[in-house]
C-alpha cells in the first residue's frame, strides 16, 4: 500500500507541467530527484534547475496544491543540491516533445526545430527564461529557442 | 559570529552585489537581446546568492537569508569592492565583470572540492553558470577591444580604472586559513597565476593592455567600501526599509 502510494505520487507529479514550457513535466525536466516515506511523512526532494530560475518556487507551490487536492497531507518538499542538476537527464523522449513545441532540446550540435538543419548560429546566450539561448537557422532563417545544455 | 557563517556570507554577498548591478541594466541595455543577457546574469547571480544566504541562516539562526540581503548596513557586507563599482558605460560593465567572472569560476571550481558538503554542491552549481557568464563577459570585451578605436578606448579606460580592485580577490585573512585546516575553505593566493594566464591571454587577443600593478584597493572582506555600495543599498533595501516584513 504505501509502494504503491509513493508510485502513485510519482504519477501525481508527472502531470504537473513545467511553469515555462508546459509540454514537459517537472518529472520529465529532471527537478523531482525523489520520492520516500518515512514515519509516515513522505518527503518530496527536488533540485533547483537553474539558480536563477523563479520557476522554483513556481514548482514547490504546484507540487503541494497538486498532493493536496489528491488526498496526501502528511508530506514536504526538501530541496537537495547535489548532485547539480544537469540536461543529461532529460530522456530522448522528453526531447522530443520539446522538439515538437518548436524548442531545440539540449545537445552539443543544435537542431533547427523547424527544418532540421543543422546549420544554425547562436544570436544570444540569453533567451526569454533562465533555460534558453537564442538561435538562428542559416538555411529556413527561423529564428528559435534552444534548451541550454549544462 | 562563526567563520563559517563568515566565509559563507562573503560568497553571497559578492554575488548579490554583482547581481544588484546587473540588475540596474534591465531596460537600459544597448540592444534588447543585450538587456535579457545582463538581467538573466543577474538572476542567475541572486540565485547563486540565495544558495549560500540560505545555507548562512542555517549555521547562524539570527536572520533569515532574507534579512541578511535587506536589513545590514554598509560595513556588515562582505563583498569585494570590485563587484559594488557602478556599472558606467557598457564597456565598463563588461571589464568589471570579466574581471570578476574569470576569478570567480576558478574560485567555484576549487570551491567545489570543499569538505563542506553543502559549500561544495552550492559551488558545483554555480560554476556551471559562472561558465556561460564568464563565456558573455569574454566575447564582448575582445569585441569591443578589437572593435573601434572608440570602443578600444572606454574599455581600456575601464581596465585602467578597476585594474586597482583585482589585488583583493587574492588576499587571505585569518578565517581563509583557519577554515583551510578543515579543508573548507580554499587558498585564493594560488588561483593567481591561473588568473593571469587568462586574463593576459584574453587582452592580447582584445588588443588591449595590461595595467601596471599599482595602488591596490583592500577591505571588501572586513566589510570596508568604496562610496558606491552606500548608493546601491539605499535603492536595493528601500522597501524592506520603509516598510519591514513587507510580502509581494
Amino acid at each position: 500500500m504505501q509502494n504503491g502510494n509513493i508510485k502513485h505520487i510519482w504519477q501525481l507529479l508527472n502531470t504537473i507541467p513545467d511553469p515555462e514550457i508546459p509540454v514537459i513535466s517537472i518529472v520529465e525536466l529532471g527537478v523531482v530527484r525523489d520520492v520516500n516515506l518515512k514515519d509516515n511523512l513522505y518527503t518530496i526532494s527536488i533540485t533547483p534547475t537553474y539558480s536563477g530560475c523563479p520557476a522554483v518556487t513556481a514548482f514547490t507551490n504546484d507540487i503541494k496544491k497538486c498532493l493536496k487536492e489528491n488526498g496526501f497531507r502528511n508530506f514536504k518538499i526538501k530541496l537537495v543540491y547535489a548532485p547539480a542538476w544537469t540536461t543529461d537527464w532529460m530522456s530522448k523522449e522528453t526531447k522530443e516533445k520539446l522538439n515538437n513545441y518548436g524548442i531545440a532540446p539540449p545537445s552539443k550540435i543544435v537542431i533547427c526545430p523547424q527544418c532540421n538543419s543543422k546549420n544554425t548560429t547562436l544570436i544570444s546566450e540569453f533567451g526569454a527564461t533562465a533555460c534558453k539561448a537564442f538561435y538562428k537557422c542559416s538555411d529556413c532563417l527561423e529564428p528559435f529557442e534552444a534548451f541550454k545544455c549544462i | 559570529m562563526s567563520n563559517l557563517f563568515t566565509y559563507t556570507i562573503r560568497i553571497a554577498d559578492s554575488a548579490l552585489i554583482l547581481g544588484q548591478r546587473m540588475a540596474e541594466w534591465c531596460s537600459n541595455g544597448p540592444t534588447l537581446e543585450e538587456d535579457i543577457a545582463l538581467s538573466n546574469i543577474s538572476l542567475d547571480l541572486f540565485g547563486q546568492a540565495n544558495g549560500f544566504y540560505e545555507y548562512a541562516a542555517q549555521i547562524n539562526g539570527e536572520k533569515s537569508a532574507d534579512e541578511l540581503a535587506f536589513t545590514r548596513n554598509e560595513r556588515e557586507f562582505f563583498n569585494y569592492q570590485l563587484v559594488e563599482q557602478t556599472n558606467g558605460n557598457f564597456g565598463k560593465t563588461i571589464v568589471r565583470n570579466f574581471l570578476y567572472d574569470s576569478f570567480i569560476f576558478l574560485f567555484y571550481t576549487e570551491l567545489a572540492n570543499s569538505s563542506d558538503e553543502r559549500i561544495s554542491a552550492l559551488a558545483a552549481k554555480s560554476i556551471k553558470e559562472v561558465k556561460y557568464h564568464l563565456r558573455h563577459s569574454k566575447n564582448w570585451l575582445i569585441r569591443l577591444g578589437d572593435g573601434t578605436d572608440e570602443s578600444n578606448k572606454k574599455v581600456q579606460d575601464a581596465l585602467e580604472e578597476l585594474w586597482q580592485y583585482t589585488g583583493e580577490l587574492f588576499e587571505m585573512d585569518t578565517i581563509d586559513t583557519e577554515l583551510m585546516k578543515k579543508n573548507i575553505a580554499i587558498d585564493v593566493s594560488k588561483l593567481r597565476p591561473k588568473w593571469n594566464e587568462m586574463i593576459d591571454s584574453t587582452l592580447k587577443t582584445a588588443k588591449l593592455n595590461r595595467p601596471e600593478d599599482g595602488y591596490m584597493a583592500s577591505g571588501g572582506k572586513k566589510g570596508i567600501h568604496t562610496e558606491c555600495l552606500g548608493f546601491l543599498l539605499a535603492e536595493m533595501q528601500f522597501l524592506q526599509r520603509a516598510y519591514p516584513n513587507a510580502k509581494w
